[in-house]
């Protein structure tokens, strides 16, 4: 179902596959690069999210679904839940609700931990869901 | 202090689970958690009638100067052991009610939450703590009113019920805003230093009118009566407790609580005794031709909570130290009453008062606590209600304001009450067995242990009240501002008074209620008002007992005036929300008439009227541009994108003005990129990349394109457009000219590193100086989608049902 015959493409569909893992490795990147370099969490969603449709378009729904494994919207639920934690973070150790809290460990590649990327990881998710969320439904619509 | 809230909503929080693995036991484990808050409050009693108070407080919005105030007083405490002691009774009672019913674990979860909200009004210190509790209280209730969410008349009670209050909630928060501004503190505690200010304000009317509006609709006052005997839809464990004792009562309590500050004025008395007094009779009345016990029960509370806020009204110290008295009594003799009633539905199957009788027999327990509460209710010594409602004569004598109004309205409702009062304790357990739906037996021990413990305590305390009782109200009229001095003189009075009592009471009942009446009436001389109290009271109870005997009769008489209800409140409000749904449907079929065109001509109007007028009538004419310095490659991307958009404006195709459109935003990214903006530059990418495709998505389904628009309106729209344009251009031309003035920039520039620890300044203030922000963004991110989830899956749901049917 949801195959597009006027869009069925050899080549799109051979090159999203070798793109996929590059795109999502790269949305990983701008995410955790985000606090000191361009990049972030929404622009980082935005990415992972079109490998996933460029998948959907090329191939199929259920093709993207089943390599998503996860229910988009689950992924949004998930994002706002790691968004929010990390506000409450702030909020429980004692300082006002979206209060930055430091551990202060730093890990080589990725920089000081903290609950402002936290939070970052949340919007990932949340814009990973919200995109995944339209954009199989609009598909899927299509029998 | 937060600990017993905390455990409160870790049970809430539980329930639903515990509910399932405990089954009908749940009601035992769950009322634990009410039980601590009880035992919490009663290990703080003694210091808090020494009139100490305990204080806990958690910043909350710092920013706003709010914080989560916690304050335990005399006040608090005697709300609180009302909402705690109901709180244990009301989950025991609830599970034995419901019994295995699937829902029990969602009644459950929300009751428990219910008594944290209702705790929170009562222990909030801060405004704002009130009113989020005092909202939270509102939501549990809808939730608990519409429990049977498959009737529609309880669907409908709860929303009445939630707009009713949730309407006086607003208009409080706009008064407590109001209040704290001229006060100039949030703290209740600290804003009776201020009365002063605050009464000598011009907007003193304005606040005390809000705050009285808010108060009346939650203790259902007239004319917002109406709500209350609606919520009856909910389950009776729910009413006894929520429209009862507790919730309702908060009302009463934020008068208390305000009296210090806003009382004493003229308006005080007047408004508060009218409406109380008429809420008072006016309840009493429409109790008496109720035939279901739960609306009687349901009226009844009404005419209650109009004494309560008469009594506030009076205003002075025995009128107080009464109005605290009667919050406990009314609870302890009320709650039981309800819980009475919810037995007889529960093992007869009906509520109806005409079916029923003679279930002394077979329910013997429930009859004798049915017995003690209305006794209580209709103040026959010994009981406790006799010892609050000689607190109550007196102090309404004291009445300077509407005196007359007050004294004759409270000597009526004394006769209904008592006939009432006769009708839920006498009729359905003496009179001659009638046949009832189920075969009646005695209720089992959990549905009425926290009845009879409850009536009980009543007849435990009503001989020794003076000592035991009346210190705990003492304390809380101090803080509803009860003068310490004129407090001490009335215990000695109300000591000597009960001391008679007392002895006589322990020899024979019939001795000791003559012994009590006498004392009632040195007492009503003492304040020279009404010295004739034996005799009236009598009089009362055998008017009382005499309208019952021609009920039918009486009822018959008076039976053409009932259609006057039609022009109730309640109509008023009927209207009011039939007249809001049609004008809503209307403004809605012209703003949003489905055509996109439409949304987009009207957005784009108001934009350049509202932001326009503003930008042209305060500003200097633009400045000149300044030296323009476009590149040759800056030059060529413009004119790409200028080209396109005349393209896009011109295409039949939409799949090429897609493409158009997807190069216009190619071009912005590019300018962003050439200006230094990597980080705009790569969203606006993405977010091209992405539109394209969902465009292509969708104008794949779209029918052929058409034109629908005639010439003339097309003009109307290239004008529109034009201005439009017009007005960016300025805008942009403005700001790039003068407005780099901003002082959020360096602000952010500088702070980056520092405070957010980060480099890249767009991404610090995105997740942590605009954090909250983001946080909203994208919760409105997720509703969206879960919107075009449900439209999109509604439509396939339609397709794939038409399909069947073809």
């Amino acid at each position: 179902m949801a195959r597009w015959p006027e869009m069925e493409s050899v080549i799109l569909s051979r090159a999203t596959r070798l793109m996929m893992p590059v795109l999502i490795v790269f949305s990983v990147f701008l995410l955790l690069r985000g606090h000191n370099a361009p990049g972030g969490g929404f622009v980082g969603g935005l990415i992972a999210s079109t490998a996933f449709a460029l998948l959907a378009i090329s191939d199929s729904v259920d093709v993207a679904r089943q390599t998503l494994r996860i229910e988009p919207r689950r992924v949004m639920g998930f994002g706002l839940l790691v968004a929010l934690s990390a506000g409450l973070i702030g909020l429980l150790s004692g300082g006002s609700f979206f209060e930055g809290v430091w551990p202060g460990i730093k890990l080589p590649v990725i920089g000081k931990l903290g609950t402002p990327m936290l939070f970052d990881i949340g919007v990932f998710f949340v814009v990973v869901g919200f995109t995944l969320t339209v954009v199989f439904t609009l598909l899927t619509e299509e029998d | 202090m937060f600990a017993i809230l905390a455990t409160l909503a870790l049970a809430a929080f539980l329930a639903p689970s515990l509910t399932r693995w405990a089954g009908r036991r749940c009601g035992w484990i769950l009322a634990l958690a009410p039980g601590a808050a009880l035992a919490y409050l009663v290990s703080r009693l003694p210091a808090v009638i020494d009139g100490e108070t305990f204080d806990a407080t958690v910043s909350w919005v710092p920013a706003l100067d709010v914080s989560l105030d916690l304050r335990l007083d005399g006040l608090s405490m005697v709300f609180g052991l009302l909402i705690t002691a109901m709180g244990v009774a009301t989950m025991i009672y609830a599970a034995a009610y419901i019994g295995d019913d699937q829902r029990l674990g969602r009644l459950n979860a929300t009751l428990l939450a219910f008594m944290l909200a209702m705790l929170g009004v009562v222990l909030a210190d801060d405004v704002i703590t009130l009113f989020v509790a005092w909202e939270l209280t509102g939501i549990t209730s809808y939730l608990l009113i519409g429990y049977d969410n498959h009737k529609f008349q309880a669907r409908r009670a709860a929303l009445q019920a939630l707009l009713v209050t949730g309407l006086g909630g607003l208009v409080l928060l706009v008064g407590l805003t109001m209040l704290s501004w001229i006060a100039g503190t949030t703290q209740m505690s600290a804003m009776s230093a201020a009365a002063g200010s605050v009464q000598g304000s011009p907007l003193y009317g304005v606040v005390l009118a809000m705050v009285l509006v808010g108060a009346f609709t939650k203790s259902a006052q007239f004319p917002f009566h109406f709500w209350l005997p609606g919520a009856m839809a909910a389950p009776t464990p729910v009413s006894a407790f929520l429209h009862s004792a507790t919730m309702v009562k908060a009302g009463v309590y934020l008068l208390a609580r305000m009296q210090p500050v806003l009382g004493g004025t003229e308006a005080w008395h007047t408004t508060l005794g009218v409406v109380g007094a008429t809420t008072m009779l006016l309840g009493a009345v429409m109790a008496f031709p109720q035939r279901d016990l739960k609306k009687i029960l349901a009226y009844t509370t009404v005419s209650a909570l109009g004494m309560l806020t008469m009594l506030i009204g009076i205003g002075t110290s025995a009128a107080l130290v009464a109005a605290m008295a009667y919050v406990v009594v009314h609870a302890l003799y009320k709650g039981p009453l309800f819980h009475v009633a919810g037995i007889i539905d529960h093992e007869t199957g009906t509520r109806e008062l005409s079916s029923l009788g003679g279930l002394r027999r077979t329910m013997p327990i429930t009859a004798a606590i049915a017995a003690m509460a209305a006794l209580s209710m209709a103040a026959v010594p010994p009981l406790l209600g006799a010892y609050a409602k000689q607190l109550v004569h007196a102090a309404e004598g004291e009445a300077t304001a509407a005196a007359g109004y007050i004294y004759w309205t409270a000597l009526a409702t004394g006769i209904v009450t008592t006939s009432v009062a006769v009708m839920l304790a006498v009729l359905p357990f003496w009179r001659a067995g009638r046949e009832t739906p189920k075969q009646p037996h005695e209720a089992p021990i959990s549905l009425w242990l926290g009845a009879g413990l409850l009536a009980t305590l009543a007849l435990l305390l009503g001989p020794v009240a003076g000592t035991t009782f009346r210190p705990l109200v003492d304390a809380a009229a101090r803080v509803a501002g009860a003068s310490p001095s004129e407090l001490h003189e009335e215990t000695s009075l109300g000591l000597a008074s009960t001391s008679h009592a007392a002895e006589p009471a322990s020899a024979g009942a019939l001795e000791g209620a003559a012994d009590q009446a006498h004392a009632d009436a040195d007492h009503g001389a003492e304040h020279g008002e009404h010295g004739s109290g034996t005799l009236l009271k009598l009089v009362t109870i055998a008017t009382g007992v005499l309208l019952v005997w021609r009920r039918d009769a009486l009822l018959a008489a008076v039976a053409p005036v009932g259609g006057l209800a039609r022009f109730g409140p309640e109509a008023v409000y009927r209207l009011s929300v039939i007249g809001l749904k049609s004008f809503s449907g209307v403004l809605t079929r012209f703003i949003q008439n489905g055509y996109l065109r439409s949304y987009i001509f009207v957005v784009l109007l108001a934009t350049i009227v509202l932001a326009g007028y503003p930008l042209f009538s305060d500003r200097a004419p633009l400045p000149p541009l300044a030296v323009l310095d476009i590149r040759l490659y800056e030059g060529l991307i413009v004119m790409a994108m200028l080209m396109a958009t005349l393209f896009a404006t011109g295409t039949d195709s939409r799949l090429a003005a897609v493409v158009a459109l997807g190069l216009i935003g190619i071009g912005v990214a590019i300018n962003f990129m050439i200006m230094g903006g990597p980080d705009l530059a790569m969203t606006q990418l993405a977010i091209e990349t992405l539109s394209v495709l969902l465009f292509v998505f969708i104008l794949h389904r779209l029918p052929r394109f058409e034109h629908f628009t005639s010439l003339a309106e097309r003009r109307r729209d290239l004008v529109l457009s034009l201005m439009v344009g017009a007005f960016f251009t300025s805008l942009v031309w403005g700001i790039a000219t003068e407005g780099g003035e901003s002082a959020l920039s360096p602000y952010f520039a500088e702070h980056s590193l520092s405070e957010g620890k980060g480099h890249n300044v767009v991404n610090v203030i995105l997740v942590d100086f605009r954090g909250l922000d983001t946080m909203g963004e994208i919760t409105v991110l997720a509703v969206a989608a879960l919107g075009v989830f449900g439209l999109m899956r509604l439509n396939l749901d339609k397709e794939k049902k038409n399909g069947k049917v073809a």
